[in-house]
């Protein structure tokens, strides 16, 4: 003990790492995604902050005819740095707003997925009896063409549910849900095969051996040692949510015209676009760096968390 | 082997009537009349009669086994009848599209052949670039052709097609004006004039789909490659002395390329739906696009039938993936 250098011994009496310092680490040594996670946290910071500072109001239409007339289709100017929309609004508010929601929406249709793929993956992987029921209905849902019932769903219950809820919460709601229920299988099938490897390992054992009950192991035990793939399927969700929500509003079956959302305004620019090619550029630019900068997240974090390479 | 295929032949069944009832009742339970078009001036009693000569007063599950009849009973047997010339399918009624007032099977049938040549062409390319990226960017980890197709795939499957349609639209049709942005599927190929437009219209949608066909099947070449590369086999095989090329295109291939044929034989169905936002774009009149307009025009039975046979084929295409699966890897046995 004596013999012992004193850096050695401060080192020994730190408190122990979190783990989740050791992931940083590795982290920080995927270029791509560390310039991923900067560019989705500049957008997220444009989106949420910059409508403090750009104070246009997105669906500001002129009252006066001659002057909506005028601001009709600008280039991009000092007063509007993108230009405007063929009812001169400003586009760099309506890009703002827009990924506001298409943000939004991305996220939240992510955690319900996660929600719904986690449950059944961690109920599938514990309880045999419930196996071959929950992992038969992820193989049909599996073999579902998600598309076209993604489009069914959509077109079949907007009306009912934008009277009740109000337009833009109905269709909120609708586009989460049908997003949701329709991508949750593989986090399932990844949840559901981790619980399995994890609950022969011997700690499982002692738990159970001192008489913990099922939904505490699953709490205490289970559940936080599937984080990992948990959250790289939350990364690749929200990728995929935001490219399904822009479709759907590509498809014209998002939200309504004068709710904007990056699928919505590419959309409504398609018809000028040979006169106006900015305009149908910018927000797809907006979609594609999102998703592209997630995806690349996605993957930084794929490594991070995998023990095998992690410390390599 | 053969029991497991007759087992699974004998789940997809039920799994094939379960969906057919999903979509049965999802259509049924929307709102939605289909008379609401019909003129307001028309009686009560004149619109409950049309109702009951449409089948609607009839109770769901009525509906349903009708449907199911038509749909296997009716409609092959009618597709035997064209192809062989009999009328075994003489006074069946058939599934009537709302909006085009004919069977809704031979609009399909009209429609099958765009779909098919364009999102077909378009898979095969995107397999064949596929694969030799794939192959390269394994082999020679990290080095700058690994990087460079590997940021490229990544951009292929983070870039949605209506958004890299829409630029090449900018740029070739509308700037450039090298290829006609609208398909025009009227033109019949009679000789080298019109074959040549035929192509050039074909090719930007073809290369849109491929690209992002190709952008996901190159990962996992690319992955399968790398699993494969660092086997012991593989050293086994070199140690005994063969040439690199054996080794790489032998050897490693052939085992990497079993995960890859599945995941080949797993995206074919979506040659026939999965192609709708690209044939929206280009203005391909395919069976996505048909899809659409009939979701547009509210015209229940089309929707129905398409996304039914979708349905099938994603079915179909699932267990010719498993039982490949189990017939090119010998060590997975199912029992």
């Amino acid at each position: 003990m004596t013999d012992m250098p004193a850096s050695k011994v401060d080192a020994a009496l730190k408190p122990p790492r979190n783990q989740w310092w050791d992931v940083w680490d590795q982290f920080k040594t995927h270029k791509g995604a560390l310039v991923g996670l900067i560019i989705f946290s500049l957008i997220l910071f444009g989106v949420t902050l910059g409508p403090f500072l750009w104070r246009i109001d997105p669906t500001y239409v002129d009252p006066n005819p001659v002057n909506m007339l005028k601001l009709r289709n600008q280039g991009p100017s000092f007063a509007h740095p993108f230009g405007t929309d063929q009812l001169g609004r400003d586009l760099l508010a309506r890009l703002m707003a827009g990924g506001k929601v298409s943000i939004a929406v991305g996220m939240t249709a992510m955690l319900l997925s996660l929600l719904l793929g986690t449950l059944i993956g961690v109920l599938a992987g514990f309880f045999r009896r419930l196996d071959g029921i929950l992992m038969s209905m992820t193989d049909l849902f599996l073999s579902l063409p998600l598309l076209p019932l993604l489009l069914l769903m959509v077109t079949l219950f907007r009306e009912p549910l934008s009277q009740r809820f109000g337009t833009e919460a109905g269709i909120f709601m609708l586009i989460v849900v049908a997003i949701g229920v329709t991508s949750w299988m593989q986090t399932a099938r990844i949840v559901r095969g981790e619980v399995l490897a994890l609950k022969e390992r011997e700690y499982v054992l002692a738990a159970r051996s001192i008489g913990t009950p099922a939904r505490r192991m699953v709490l205490r035990h289970i559940l936080p040692n599937v984080m990992s793939p948990i959250m790289v399927s939350a990364t690749l969700g929200i990728a995929n949510a935001i490219i399904t929500e822009s479709a759907l509003s590509f498809l014209g079956l998002g939200f309504p015209p004068d709710f904007p959302t990056w699928g919505r305004i590419l959309f409504d620019a398609v018809d000028q676009m040979q006169l106006y090619p900015l305009r149908v550029i910018l927000p797809g630019v907006a979609i594609s760096l999102t998703v592209l900068s997630v995806n690349y997240i996605g993957d930084g974090l794929r490594d991070a968390l995998d023990p095998r390479i992690r410390g390599r | 082997m053969l029991t497991y295929t007759l087992r699974r032949l004998l789940i997809a069944i039920p799994t094939l009537l379960f969906i057919s009832f999903v979509i049965f009742m999802l259509l049924d339970l929307a709102p939605g009349d289909p008379l609401a078009d019909q003129p307001l001036t028309i009686p009560p009693e004149v619109r409950e009669k049309m109702r009951a000569a449409l089948g609607l007063d009839q109770p769901a599950w009525v509906r349903y086994l009708l449907w199911l009849k038509q749909f296997f009973w009716t409609e092959p047997l009618h597709t035997f009848d064209v192809m062989f010339g009999t009328s075994f399918a003489e006074g069946g009624q058939r599934i009537i599209s709302w909006q085009f007032r004919s069977p809704a099977m031979d609009v399909i049938w009209q429609r099958l052949p765009q779909t098919l040549w364009v999102v077909g062409l378009a898979y095969v390319v995107g397999v064949i670039i596929a694969l030799p990226i794939g192959i390269i960017s394994a082999y020679r980890q990290y080095s700058w052709f690994d990087q460079i197709g590997t940021f490229v795939s990544m951009i292929g499957f983070s870039v949605p097609t209506f958004f890299t349609g829409v630029v090449l639209i900018i740029v070739f049709a509308v700037n450039l004006h090298w290829f006609p942005s609208i398909y025009d599927t009227t033109l019949k190929v009679t000789d080298w004039e019109s074959f040549w437009k035929q192509v050039r219209q074909m090719i930007m949608p073809v290369t849109v789909l491929a690209l992002f066909n190709a952008s996901q099947i190159s990962r996992f070449m690319r992955a399968s490659m790398l699993d494969n590369l660092g086997q012991d086999y593989v050293r086994t095989a070199r140690a005994k002395g063969m040439s690199e090329k054996v080794v790489v295109l032998k050897h490693v291939l052939r085992n990497s390329l079993i995960p890859v044929v599945t995941v080949i034989a797993l995206g074919i169905p979506t040659i026939f739906g999965g192609a709708i936002i690209t044939e929206q774009v280009f203005k391909v009149n395919g069976l996505g696009q048909l899809l659409i307009t009939a979701i547009y025009a509210n015209d229940l039975p089309m929707v129905q039938t398409l996304t039914f046979i979708f349905a099938a084929l994603t079915v179909l295409f699932n267990l010719i993936a498993d039982i490949l699966y189990g017939v090119l890897d010998p060590r997975i046995r199912y029992d």
